[in-house]
């Protein structure tokens, strides 16, 4: 388990990093944390000829709020957004999504931004993007670009993003009055993979909830408020829509059956801290 | 821009425990085999490569990293700890380390170098940890030997001990 | 490396033309560091010629089953048939007869320090010198040295003091300590490897997996008369040493903590396209326990009576030690019926049927477990010859025994150093043996030095040494002390004649060597500890060099299998009585341990914290076999489990405190009364669960690992149906039963061109070139054969394979069948689908398509997870891409709008 051998170009700003994609393209990889991207170039399962590091780049690792929406930078970590002050407030899904995201150690090193560009269908990230319905803003040398979390998730590890581009930041709207958020998912063990993530916003006219896990991509699915069989039948349509598999950690009947028990948890407890 | 060609080797700088190192190193070195091949600091041990058991998590700037998963050339100007700095003195404890020798928080102790930089830092983050808290800092370590609960009480009694005297032998940041 | 078994199998420590399973070594690459040999590895093409393999044990032993080794005929391997007392007459006059069946999975140790090897060769002496973190049976020495055809004593084994933990799985590391001398031979130099964890999880070692059926004979109480056992263990593609001991380790405790008297057992051994079996803790003892424990808890289900009580009847009596089993063992010493008073006492029962009651008062499913386990350690060598019948064993030469060595001598200064035939792994070897001889000379710990590292070419050692079967405390620390005791005595005889008294008289305590009642007549240690060293003319008689002394123990209990089979397997017998209370989940499919209460009876307990050490890491270890742990196939043998994102481990948030207790019957048959104790919980702790669990969930057959998916569908009720309104949407992609890991999937496309145009394009060379994806040009070797090289991948995973396709049943332009497959350094795929066009109105033409497809080899090791979905996309783009390139304009329906939605 050691990587290929592979170019390292530091970035010292944001058009260097450009400049390089535009060069390499495909050959090309953006290392931000590297928590994906090393087990990948550790087995050798990718072997790109650069790695395109920028972290060095000043001011890629800013949170900023602009209006009503939370952008949040490429070199942003994860653990260094769990620590904004005003976390749970402005995103609560995030600031309860965020400590099921891999482990204490794969956090302080982890970025938001990278997190969402690996587009794993079981991860957290994708999955509270697609639940809040927020933006990935994507640059390249010849133009800049927002793509909505619903359409940048294409599939298993597949993004809209072009191999020119990186992705500057990801932005979620803020949390508004009379909201409410949950999150909740099932893994094997803590810190794994989810075998079902979930993920509810509730607004005063309808319920918006997110799921990981079951799908090749988070994939959200908006309903009006109900309750009771009707909203059992719409998670349950909902669960055979996503098409489960059977894979080596779970089947595709316990992923259903979670999309309907977790789901309704989840909206449940959306509905409960709505604000 | 700085482009480092995969072809030959760059000489990384570095703090290590408090002392500048240096050594030559191709783009995809491991900071892992950096440690313990580059530098003979063979304290950091390697037991998956893919970022799951932890034994190899150092400290950069302060926080718990996987070396692992870490390039030797991401080291550069870093300051780095790896377990060989956690003692005050090569022949002393800090008191973490001397409370998981009191309660046999160890066995084989592969994986206790990993779990004592983590637990290092989370103790400076949270001087008050209580146990579900260190449960899951050290969840994102593998021990196959112990059982975890005395590695949980040997860090529930040194954070005691370090919060009632601030002047025990706790390693201190380099 | 053949074992002990009389078959013809060629054991080679690598492939020799035929590999026979994911992780066999095919290649070694000698290279200046790890990173240029993987290159190198990368670079290598290999050439396989797939032929049919078989995973399951039960499927292997089928007349049609693929035979793995031509020369032993079958993969039957071994078949015997023991009886003791009359079975048959017991089952005929039976009241009941109780049964369950049960497939214990592979699992493993997994260490966190994998195989480590440097080794040299000498060729002027035509000697190997090879470190490497083994831990012994030596007996393996003898094989490693005929493997690389050299005398024993050219073959210097070195084994360092520190090994990051083995749990029996470093004996594995054997075949590839042999490879590397051979690589060192080969290169004129010094070779080291370190194994990674892909190697280590898909190759090292793992635990047999056991097809057993368990049957009881029962009186109407609830009292056992006989059981008997069927078992088919799987060791894998390779029976290799000390293969077939898995199966045969328990033979003497068959009945566990049971007085029964009447005992069948057929034991076979199987082959299959697996790695390799050998050493795992427990060995032997979760697959034996998980079925007699089941059994009595079916036993307590059938006859309603009560668990506990069922277990109670059936327990050896407290005054029946030392206890002969029916199958041979000399049970030491024990008392089962107190042991599980204490532990039920005080409460710990009481509280849990509260508990119980209280939950599923509240709609809540919670269930108790119980499990009593005899735990053997101190292994009889001759136990393996079981496997033999008598007259092979007769043929063969006698085998027994247990033979442990230590060393304790005393240097120029007097100081006291001890050295043991065992290398520790985190046993804490160096904290017990400096316990056992300071006690002895009346020395501090601290002033004990004790050398643990081991060099064959150096120490004492016998061919039964070792770090295994649980023997140090019992064995090879009290050897330690039977060597401390020696030098002692003769110590003693020295002070006696310095002193003017008695050898009698003479104490030692506080680093002082002193005449009893006398202090005034005292000499510091030290002095007469060097005494031997400074002026060997003062010994007294009778007296001679005072400097070393190595002590060899051969327990007598220890005897080779009788005419008959009875076989004393073990030395030591320790018990167990676990309790557990468990809720599940029912959404979820997971468990929670509430409580869980083992009780210990080791004999003597020489260092409380070293043995409640061993029992919570036992147990930790239990707690992934019972929930998280298996190294899994497919049905094609494809590896699922390379990584620990896959193979996963119980973390610190898994893994609940436990309660330990303790009683003590000391064994007459170890020098200190002590028995092992490093096993016991991976032989209980499994099955217990699974009691509590299936007490839980009111079900008769259960296996492990206990995974979500696997509660969940024991207690599914109907699944709520499939909308109607979705009803006309593709039939879903997916396996259809577990180890088959096929992907299927279907889907159509409407495509503006004729349907001669689209069919011309699938026989063309370059149209093909631009439909396959990331195809780097296409070779023809005949009209419907096509060869190709192809860069595939999705995200950033991306790899170049070889790639052939092969168009048949051709029905043109109506259908063909394409077939595919691709290999590379990532590992190798293939599938087929059948292709159909039918002219639909306008000039389109209706392209629909199912097909088949798998995927094998590294990739599946370390990246199932994300497999199924990469490998659909992939075959996706090939259809997209036939549709695009046939008539670019047109609309995409069905499962390409599922697989495009952002092109449509």
């Amino acid at each position: 388990m050691k990587p290929a051998a592979f170019d390292f170009i530091r970035a010292g700003n944001l058009s260097e990093a450009l400049d390089a994609l535009g060069q390499y393209g495909s050959d090309a990889r953006i290392i931000a944390g590297g928590q994906s991207l090393m087990p990948m170039l550790n087995m050798r399962l990718a072997k790109p000829a650069v790695l395109i590091d920028v972290m060095g780049i000043p001011g890629l690792d800013a949170v900023r709020r602009e209006g009503d929406t939370i952008v949040i930078s490429a070199g942003v970590r994860q653990a260094a957004l769990m620590q904004r002050p005003n976390l749970a407030s402005e995103l609560p899904l995030l600031a309860a999504a965020l400590p099921w995201l891999g482990h204490y150690q794969t956090r302080t090193r982890g970025t938001v931004c990278g997190s969402a560009a690996h587009a794993d269908p079981s991860a957290e990230i994708p999955l509270c993007l697609v639940a809040l319905d927020g933006e990935v803003r994507l640059r390249s040398r010849k133009r800049s670009r927002r793509v909505k979390a619903g359409d940048f998730f294409v599939g298993m590890m597949v993004t809209d993003k072009a191999d020119d581009e990186l992705i500057e930041a990801v932005t979620f709207p803020v949390s508004k009055p009379g909201s409410g958020h949950a999150f909740k998912e099932v893994a094997r063990r803590h810190g794994d993979f989810a075998i079902v993530g979930c993920a509810a916003l509730v607004t005063p006219d309808a319920i918006h909830l997110a799921v990981a896990g079951v799908a090749d991509k988070p994939q959200r699915r908006s309903f009006p408020l109900l309750d009771g069989s009707a909203l059992s039948d719409a998670l349950n349509a909902f669960a055979w829509d996503l098409d489960a598999r059977d894979d080596y950690h779970a089947t595709a009947r316990l992923r259903r059956d979670l999309v309907r028990s977790l789901g309704r948890d989840t909206i449940k407890e959306a509905l409960s801290c709505r604000t | 821009m700085s482009h480092l060609s995969a072809a030959t080797r760059h000489r990384v700088a570095f703090t290590l425990n408090g002392r500048p190192v240096s050594l030559e190193a191709e783009p995809r070195l491991l900071a892992s085999d950096a440690l313990r091949h580059g530098l003979g600091a063979t304290g950091t041990h390697v037991g998956c490569e893919h970022g799951v058991c932890g034994a190899c998590t150092i400290q950069i700037d302060g926080v718990p990293a996987r070396a692992c998963l870490t390039l030797a050339v991401q080291l550069e100007g870093r300051k780095v700890r790896t377990v060989e700095g956690l003692g005050p003195a090569a022949d002393r404890l800090s008191v973490l380390q001397a409370s998981f020798r009191r309660h046999h928080a160890l066995q084989c102790g592969f994986c206790t170098a990993g779990i004592l930089v983590s637990l290092d830092a989370f103790l400076h983050e949270q001087p008050h940890p209580s146990e579900e808290e260190l449960r899951i800092v050290v969840g994102g370590h593998l021990c196959r030997c112990t059982g975890y609960t005395p590695i949980i009480r040997a860090t529930l009694e040194a954070a005691e001990q370090l919060r009632s005297d601030p002047s025990l032998p706790d390693s201190s940041h380099v | 490396m053949v074992a002990g078994l009389k078959v013809a199998v060629e054991n080679w420590p690598m492939a020799v033309e035929r590999v026979r399973y994911v992780g066999e070594p095919v290649a070694i690459v000698v290279a200046q560091d790890r990173y240029l040999a993987e290159d190198a590895l990368d670079a290598i093409e290999i050439d396989y010629a797939p032929l049919a393999c078989v995973v399951d044990p039960i499927a292997s032993l089928a007349s049609d089953a693929p035979v793995l080794h031509e020369n032993a005929g079958a993969n039957l391997v071994s078949d015997r048939r023991f009886r003791y007392g009359d079975p048959e007459a017991a089952f005929g006059a039976a009241a009941h007869s109780v049964e369950v069946s049960i497939a214990y999975p592979r699992n493993t140790g997994a260490p966190m320090e994998t195989f480590g090897v440097v080794a040299e060769y000498e060729p002027h002496e035509d000697a190997y010198e090879i470190l490497a973190n083994f831990q012994g049976p030596f007996s393996i020495h003898a094989v490693m040295a005929r493997c690389l055809k050299v005398s024993g004593n050219r073959l210097r084994l070195r084994m360092p003091p520190e090994s990051g933990g083995s749990f029996g799985v470093k004996q594995g590391v054997a075949p590839y300590a042999v490879m590397i001398g051979v690589a060192a031979r080969v290169a004129g130099a010094p070779v080291k490897w370190i194994e990674d964890r892909l190697e280590h999880l898909s190759a090292a070692v793992a635990a047999t997996n056991r097809v057993t059926t368990l049957k009881a004979a029962v009186t109407k109480e609830g009292r056992i008369t006989a059981l008997d056992w069927d078992q088919v263990e799987d060791c894998g593609a390779y029976p290799r040493a000390p293969e077939p001991a898995t199966l045969y380790r328990m033979h003497g405790n068959m009945t566990g903590a049971y007085d029964i008297r009447n005992l069948a057992i057929r034991n076979r051994v199987v082959l299959t396209n697996k790695a390799p079996t050998g050493l795992v803790r427990g060995f032997g003892g979760p697959q034996v326990y998980y079925a007699l424990e089941r059994l009595m808890q079916r036993i307590a289900v059938e006859l309603e009576l009560d668990p506990l009580a069922v277990i109670r009847a059936n327990l050896i009596q407290g005054g029946a030690f030392p206890y002969r089993t029916a199958s041979g063992a000399f049970y030491d010493s024990g008392d089962y019926a107190k042991a599980v008073d204490v532990a039920v006492a005080d409460g710990r029962l009481a509280s849990l049927e509260r508990r119980r009651d209280e939950a599923r008062a509240a709609g809540r499913r919670y269930g108790i477990g119980f499990a009593a386990a005899v735990e053997p350690s101190v292994s009889n060598m001759g136990y393996i010859t079981t496997v033999l019948t008598a007259e092979e064993r007769k043929k063969a030469g006698p085998k027994n025994g247990a033979q442990a060595t230590a060393t304790v001598s005393l240097d120029p200064v007097g100081s006291v150093s001890v050295h043991v035939a065992s290398v520790p792994q985190g046993q804490g070897h160096r904290t017990v043996l400096a316990q056992v001889v300071a006690d002895v000379f009346g020395l501090s710990p601290a002033a004990i030095k004790v050398v643990a590292d081991l060099d064959t070419g150096k120490d004492a050692w016998s061919i039964a040494s070792g770090n295994y079967s649980s023997r140090f405390a019992a064995a090879v620390a009290g050897t330690a002390h039977l060597a401390a005791t020696r030098l002692r005595d003769k110590l003693a005889a020295i002070a006696a004649s310095q002193l003017d008294v008695s050898p009698g008289q003479i104490g030692f305590a506080g680093g002082a060597i002193f005449a009893t009642g006398n202090r005034a007549k005292t000499l510091p240690f030290g002095r007469v500890a060097a005494l031997s060293h400074w002026s060997p003319a003062l010994l007294p008689d009778g007296v001679d060099q005072t400097i070393r002394e190595t002590a060899f123990w051969a327990p007598p209990q220890l005897a080779a299998p009788t005419e008959s089979d009875e076989v004393n397997s073990s030395l030591c017998h320790g018990f167990i009585f676990d309790m557990a209370g468990v809720e599940v989940d029912v959404e979820t499919g997971k468990v929670r341990i509430d409580r869980y209460v083992t009780m210990h009876d080791c004999g003597r307990v020489l260092h409380p914290a070293m043995v409640d050490g061993q029992i919570r890491g036992g147990f930790a270890q239990a707690l992934g076999a019972s929930f998280y742990e298996e190294l899994a196939y497919a049905d094609d043998g494809a590896f699922l489990t390379g990584t620990f994102a896959d193979y996963l481990l119980p973390t610190s948030t898994e893994t609940p405190d436990i309660e330990i207790l303790h009683i003590e019957t000391p064994s007459p048959f170890t020098p200190l009364g002590a028995k092992g104790v490093g096993e016991g919980n991976c032989m209980s702790t499994p099955v217990c669960l699974a009691n509590a669990v299936a007490d839980a969930l009111g079900v008769a057959e259960l296996n492990l690992p206990l995974t979500p998916a696997r509660i969940a569908a024991l207690i599914a009720s109907p699944e709520p149906a499939l909308p109607a309104a979705n009803r006309d949407r593709p039939a879903s992609l997916g396996t259809v039963k577990p180890g088959d890991r096929t992907l299927r999937g279907e889907g159509m496309a409407m495509v503006a061109a004729t349907p001669e145009a689209i069919w011309s394009m699938l026989l063309d060379a370059d149209q093909l070139a631009s439909i396959i994806p990331g195809c780097h040009g296409v070779k023809k070797l005949s009209e419907t054969h096509f060869k190709t090289d192809v860069t595939l991948g999705v995200g950033p995973v991306k790899g170049r394979y070889k790639a052939e396709i092969k168009l048949s049943d051709l029905d043109p332009p109506k259908a063909a069948t394409l077939s595919g497959s691709v290999s590379g350094a990532l590992g190798t795929g293939g599938g087929s689908g059948r292709v159909k066009l039918a002219p639909g109105e306008g000039g389109v033409t209706v392209i629909s398509y199912t097909y088949e497809a798998a995927v094998g080899g590294k990739v599946a090791a370390i990246g199932g997870r994300l497999l199924d979905g990469a490998a659909k996309a992939i075959i996706g783009q090939f259809f997209a891409a036939l549709a695009r390139k046939a008539a670019p304009e047109s609309k995409r329906t069905g499962f390409f709008a599922r697989l495009f939605g952002r092109q449509t």
